[in-house]
């Protein structure tokens, strides 16, 4: 404080100024967010287990990981799930982007409609499509039986062959809205006159999506992409409301794993540490992916 | 006579497409539509039809005896009111504590900037699971575990990274001889955020707010862990514990509890597009 000297009297105080108005959000950020989450990182270096002690443990739950086939499985169906829902939720909610910017009668009341999944409450949005996939009472049940289709009702979220396309099928339905909606907010933004232009020359549709919609929307894809990964990497609500992760494991995600092995078993640190795999997991992705993207934009 | 079958053949042409590609739309809306309306249909049956093992989209009898049902059940009740309150509060205090930071954002730019913004981003790449339990540790040492207080507090700071963004990005917008104009005027730079800034924002608070009050009224994962008295159990948590052997049998009254769940986001949503798309921003500015 002392050495402060007329000339930069002016930006100490813009310094402070900013701190002060910042402080209201800095302090709870801190306080629920930052220490808690550096705080759950140690963990996943502890041996930690409800009511018990803490004590460091370095990589021994890493160690334990390795050999772990919980840990595997739940690793496999993680990138599975996460690989092909990003995959339909991007190409569906370009499509369905693309659809509403033809200026064609109807697309605000379309687009209103579109976004009514992602009005939904997380949980209603699983309590309903339990009511689609029930045995007894299921509307795909019921309407397959009546076109004659199947002879006996199936259990979908209980079967080995359907509870991984059950929550796929959920899962894709409640992130379309999302991407589409981004993806028309970018379609905007590309300037008409590089498609008259085009179509001066006679460049087909197909031509004009692939050399002007699809470079142009490529900083948006890559938003999308990413924050896609991230959300289906660490779901849970939508699964544990479904299927709770099983039959038999089948789809038991990441995060419901590390639920499972905190609130279930009581082996906090070790939950912990899955939870640090997976954030070194995404991390690896964005950068690769990101790398590529920046790399593809300069060049 | 050949420039005009070119031309109506085009014409043919492009209505066909037209015609596909509101079909195309509408597959995709069933898609995105059925299970709610599936939802709705199976509210206002009897339960002897939901059992019938006959799919209709129209309910043959319509009852409301499920919402009855709901209704005098004094729990679901006590749970919307109790996410009510936490959405209203939680998005109060969100944008009142983001607006500034967001003005101290974009106005100075200093080193604390890049550190926030930073913190914004990689704040989203975290699974919950982490956070957790030692959020609860250190929720309980200030006694907020089973209160909504603290899961306002929580709330709060999980909207933070969201709204601070997307009002950072309006406040952009906004001339900065405006505030200049004020300051001249010996106004202070509480009243500048609270009486200039904010009145020109309302269209993006208005945002903020629904975001806010949305992302609240729909969580589940927090409220099921930090709230044990039935009394205080939000509307998710309370709907969950019908998934059970206990729901099985209560197709009905759930399908109704769930659309009610659903109503507040469906009117906000309704809403927001309509303030997103008035441009009263630029309205304001200009005049």
């Amino acid at each position: 404080m002392s050495k402060s000297t007329t000339p930069t009297v002016r930006p100490r105080n813009r310094n402070l100024d900013q701190l002060q108005l910042l402080l209201p959000i800095m302090v709870p950020v801190l306080l629920i967010s930052f220490i808690p989450l550096v705080r759950g990182i140690y963990i996943g270096f502890t041996d930690y287990e409800l009511g018990g002690q803490m004590n460091f443990s370095g990589l021994d739950n890493y160690r334990i990981m390795m050999q772990d086939s919980f840990f595997w499985r739940s690793m496999g169906v993680g990138f599975l799930w996460t690989a092909v829902v990003t995959a339909l939720q991007i190409g569906l909610g370009m499509i369905l982007a693309l659809l509403l910017n033809q200026g064609l009668r109807l697309t605000s009341l379309y687009s209103v409609l579109m976004l009514v999944p992602w009005a939904m409450p997380p949980i209603v949005r699983g309590l309903m499509w339990r009511q689609i996939y029930s045995p007894d009472t299921g509307a795909l049940n019921l309407i397959l039986t009546q076109m004659g289709l199947i002879d006996n009702p199936i259990n979908w979220l209980a079967s080995f062959e359907w509870a991984l396309p059950a929550i796929i099928v959920a899962g894709v339905w409640g992130e379309i809205p999302k991407a589409a909606l981004f993806f028309l907010a970018g379609l905007k933004t590309i300037p008409s006159s590089l498609y008259e232009a085009a179509e001066l020359d006679g460049a087909s549709a197909f031509r004009k999506f692939r050399h002007i919609t699809l470079p142009m929307m490529k900083p948006i894809m890559a938003a999308v992409v990413s924050l896609s990964f991230m959300w289906n990497f660490n779901a849970f609500g939508l699964i544990w409301i479904l299927t709770q992760g099983g039959p038999g494991g089948l789809t038991r995600l990441p995060m419901l794993a590390a639920y499972e092995e905190a609130f279930r078993y009581g082996y906090v640190g070790y939950a912990a540490a899955i939870g640090n795999v997976m954030v070194i997991i995404i991390s690896i992705f964005l950068f690769f992916y990101l790398r590529v993207q920046l790399k593809e934009r300069t060049g | 006579m050949q420039i005009m079958n070119i031309f109506s053949g085009r014409m043919l042409k492009r209505r066909i497409s037209r015609f596909l590609m509101h079909g195309l739309i509408l597959v995709f809306l069933t898609y995105l539509l059925f299970p709610l309306i599936w939802m709705i249909s199976t509210s206002f049956k009897p339960t002897a039809e939901i059992y019938s093992g006959i799919p209709t989209l129209i309910p043959e009898v319509f009852t409301v005896e499920h919402y009855l049902s709901v209704i005098e059940e004094e729990r679901i009740l006590i749970s919307i009111l109790n996410s009510l309150y936490v959405g209203i509060i939680t998005a109060i205090i969100v944008v009142l504590i983001s607006l500034p930071a967001a003005y101290a954002l974009t106005r100075y730019k200093t080193g604390v900037n890049k550190l926030v913004m930073g913190w914004v981003l990689t704040s989203q790449i975290f699974p919950a699971i982490l956070i957790m339990i030692p959020l609860f540790i250190i929720l309980r040492s200030l006694h907020l575990t089973d209160s909504l207080s603290g899961l306002v507090l929580v709330y709060v700071v999980w909207d933070i990274p969201f709204v601070l963004w997307m009002l950072q990005g309006y406040v952009k917008e906004i001339p900065i001889e405006l505030e200049e104009a004020a300051a001249i005027d010996g106004a202070t730079q509480g009243q500048i955020i609270y009486k200039i800034i904010m009145p020109l924002l309302l269209p993006a608070i208005g945002a903020a707010v629904l975001f806010a009050f949305i992302s609240a009224w729909n969580e589940f994962f927090f409220a099921l862990v930090l709230l044990k008295s039935p009394d205080l159990t939000t509307l998710p948590v309370e709907l969950a514990r019908y998934t059970g052997i206990e729901g099985q049998a209560r197709t009905g009254p759930l399908a109704a509890a769930s659309f009610i769940a659903t109503i507040p986001s469906i009117v906000l949503f309704a809403i927001l597009r309509k303030w997103f798309s008035s441009g009263a921003l630029q309205g304001a500015v200009k005049g």
